[in-house]
């Protein structure tokens, strides 16, 4: 039951941590639509049980997560490591500030892409589609 | 396909056995249509016809979502297994979407109920395929109520929210809402209305604006009786008892006659000529598509001949 290739990309975008500023999350948003796909726009202070069940619930093909502070070394793996313990096959692509030093700890606990402050709408749209594709086939 | 027989098989298991990640797939599966979107009919639509549907519509920013999550929360802690199914627009440049009722429904999600957002897709019709469809798939996997949001704006998304039992129509406090509502058509098609937006000024008018539309307009062949008009401040929760009071009163009175046979009778009726309609338009698609210009006979002429030929053949699968 493979995916119709006509159907658009749906993600699940979230913002973790406790820190208060969705500017940033929205502005992704636009770009993904812009880009065609579907987002299912979660916003501010999600857990990891919220993004897993959005996940389930909307059958998302791709997760994209926000943060901030430097919780990306402890979220983003636990992100990915609920996904997988629900049985859920989709990348998860992060966005936010993290550190060229981390870029491989990341890649290592399964996170599919990540995407600085700088990134173009472009940058956003392709690290998205190849994450998908990726685990399509 | 004898693979994508047993996935669809154990789909449809694993969904009955209160597998939400199943039933999210076949969702999926209808909304996409073609192939897989008939089986999953096929298989659900023996299992469905018990859940109440609920339609919620209104201009975009009304409350519509804050509602509809109080309503699925509220639900969701009580004895019930609500379902809500929130479409949005898609950009008709682009062809993306985003979805933004989920935030609203945290608390509705957390307690439980199953939300599932979804975009209209460009294409003509595609709506009003997926959506009854949709429904029965949580229909089937118990789910009840049946919340479908949808913005009152569209044609399309009128009538899929008109489509459900009881139809509610969500205006906001203030002059004129209930004029633009009554402009959109909304009007005809309400069960119920909610006065949204409570806490600022101005309810009493929209109150009063809609009575009086209400005794001006004919009340349709729809209405089993003259709609209630329920005052809500959303984002406060307040009115909401009378809220879900006045929904499953009017959810009683259609079970207690014949009212309920005939809305959904209409709806089947509905259903199976959109089903009709795109059948036919597929047809006609494929069969001019490799048409050559005949100069000398007229559009309407060739029109009759191909319909002619069609109907005498066994095309549609
Ligand atoms: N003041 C006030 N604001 C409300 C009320 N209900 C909803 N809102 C706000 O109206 C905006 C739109 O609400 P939403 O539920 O998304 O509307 P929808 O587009 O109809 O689904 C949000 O900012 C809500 O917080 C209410 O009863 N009173
Ligand atoms: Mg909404």
């Amino acid at each position: 039951m493979n995916k119709k290739e006509n159907a658009p990309i749906r993600i699940v975008l979230a913002k973790l941590g406790l820190d208060g500023h969705d500017r940033g999350l929205k502005v992704v948003a636009r770009m993904l639509r812009d880009a065609g796909m579907e987002v299912v726009y979660l916003g501010l202070r999600q857990t990891t049980e919220m993004v897993v069940t959005a996940v389930e619930q909307e059958d998302a093909d791709a997760v994209g997560i926000s943060m901030h502070n430097a919780g990306h070394l402890t979220l983003a793996p636990r992100i990915v490591k609920a996904l997988e313990d629900a049985g859920l096959d989709v990348p998860v692509v992060v966005g936010g500030i993290v550190p060229e030093s981390d870029l491989e700890a990341m890649a290592e606990a399964g996170v599919a892409g990540v995407l600085g402050p700088g990134s173009s709408a472009e940058d956003v749209a392709t690290c998205v589609r190849e994450a998908v594709a990726a685990r399509g086939e | 396909m004898a693979s994508e027989d047993s996935t669809l098989i154990s789909l449809v298991e694993k969904a009955s056995e209160g597998d939400r990640r199943s039933v999210g797939r076949l969702l999926t599966l209808v909304e996409r249509g073609g192939d897989s979107a008939e089986q999953v009919a096929e298989a659900t639509h023996t299992l469905s016809g018990k859940s109440h549907v609920i339609g919620i519509t209104g201009a975009p920013g009304a409350g519509k979502s804050t509602l509809t999550a109080c309503l699925a929360r509220d639900l969701a802690v009580s004895e019930y297994k609500p379902a809500v199914l929130a479409v949005d627009p898609s950009s008709p440049l682009t062809g993306g979407a985003i979805l933004g009722d989920r935030v609203r429904m945290e608390e509705a999600s957390e307690a439980g109920a199953f939300i599932r957002s979804m975009a209209t897709r460009g294409h003509a019709g595609g709506l009003a395929l997926a959506v009854p469809g949709m429904v029965r798939v949580f229909d089937a996997f118990g789910f009840n109520p049946i919340i479908i949001e949808t913005v009152g704006v569209g044609q399309v998304e009128v009538d899929v929210a008109s489509a459900a039992d009881t139809v509610v129509v969500v205006v906001t406090s203030g002059w004129g809402d209930a004029v633009q509502a009554n402009k959109a058509g909304l009007l005809e098609i309400a069960d119920l209305f909610v006065v949204n937006k409570a806490d600022r000024p101005g309810a009493s008018d929209a109150r009063r604006d809609l009575e009086l539309m209400i005794d001006l307009s004919q009340l349709t062949g729809q209405a089993v009786r003259r709609p209630e008009i329920v005052m809500t401040t959303a984002t406060e929760g307040e009115g909401l008892d009378e809220f879900k009071k006045a929904i499953f009163e009017h959810k009683e009175l259609l079970f207690e006659g014949e009212q309920i046979s005939i809305r959904r009778s209409k709806r089947w009726k509905a259903e199976v000529r959109s089903r009709l309609d795109y059948l036919l338009s597929e047809v006609a698609t494929e069969s001019i598509e490799n048409l050559e210009e005949e100069k000398g006979s007229s559009p309407g002429s060739v029109a009759r001949k191909i319909a002619k030929n069609l109907l005498k053949k066994d095309e549609l699968r």
